[in-house]
């Protein structure tokens, strides 16, 4: 078998071929909005009972409990759970997928219970800048104020007509979180849907 | 649009889920026992009352979960929604309880 790391070096991630156009496709202003993809991140998928002992003990590996709610993200040393279903959660971390997939199904012990590397599932594209929520609630359908959609807030709905995962690490931050294969959809959705925040002045400019 | 909460995501819109028919149709016990039209019966033969109906809907642009909802097909309210493991609710005491809030 080919050793990893040579593999890792030959990898695309799914926007590979749009980088140009996202890293110029921002605007500027006071709505200004940055666009990034965040490639190849650790994802793994967890599914298993919450009110199991093998779901109290990945709790433990990951060093903060799988969120038991809707919207709810939990952080702890490099890892992030997020919360999918009442049964099922994505866990976004800094340490390698298989590491973690091992940490876990070890830590899941004999209940029954999924323990996935999903990284190359789904792509990470971050909007960044004030105008980042305006920009997203064109086009999903949730609830994206901030008195219900608080940092750190989570859920799985739907941007331009294609299921996403829509994810708030700050108050100016958005993860958006499509599928590997609707990225390219979706980020060229994201760069049309910008362009009219842009300054006035500079249209015509 | 109609916006239908979820038992586990709360109110969202109707475009996230997809329809599952009427809902506490259970599957034969025998179903070789049966005749050609109990089993027609049991496929094809469903209720289409006016009025509260408990119906399936699956949250498929969410949590992915079924769940059930009594909604009233005069008024497109829906009444209640219940996962698998709740009770069913009692219809009647439904349609009091929305008489009394609109009253």
């Amino acid at each position: 078998m080919a050793d990893l790391s040579t593999l890792q070096g030959l990898r695309r991630s799914p926007l590979h071929d749009m980088a140009t156009e996202i890293r110029d496709g921002g605007v500027t202003g006071e709505r200004a909005v940055q666009l990034a993809e965040l490639p190849f991140l650790t994802q793994v998928g967890v599914r298993v009972a919450p009110d199991s002992a093998g779901a109290r003990g990945i709790d433990e590996a990951l060093g903060a409990p799988l969120p038991r709610k809707v919207g709810v993200t939990s952080q702890a040393g490099g890892h992030t759970a997020l919360w999918l279903g009442p049964d099922e959660w994505l866990v976004v971390s800094e340490t390698p997928a298989d590491e973690l997939v091992e940490q876990l199904r070890a830590a899941a012990g004999d209940t029954p219970a999924q323990v996935l590397d999903l990284s190359a599932n789904r792509t990470v594209i971050e909007l960044t800048g004030p105008g980042a929520r305006s920009v997203l609630e064109k086009g999903c359908p949730a609830d994206l104020h901030p008195r219900v959609f608080t940092d750190g807030t989570a859920i799985v709905t739907s941007l331009a007509r294609v299921p996403v995962i829509v994810w708030r690490t700050d108050a100016d931050a958005f993860r958006v979180v499509p599928r590997a294969s609707l990225a390219q959809y979706v980020a060229a959705w994201l760069l049309d849907a910008v362009r009219e925040f842009a300054p006035v002045a500079a249209e015509g400019a | 649009m109609l916006q239908i909460e979820c038992p586990w995501c709360g109110l969202r819109d109707e475009t996230e889920y997809k329809y599952g028919g009427q809902a506490h149709v259970a599957y034969p016990e025998d179903p070789s026992a049966l005749s050609d039209e109990e089993w027609a019966e049991y496929l094809f033969f469903r209720d289409n009352p006016k009025g509260p109906f408990a119906e399936r809907w699956v949250h498929t642009g969410g949590c992915r979960k079924w769940f059930n909802a009594v909604r009233d097909t005069r008024t497109y309210e829906v009444l209640a929604v219940y996962t698998n493991s709740d009770p069913r609710p009692v219809i009647s005491d439904l349609v009091a309880d929305s008489a009394g809030a609109t009253a």
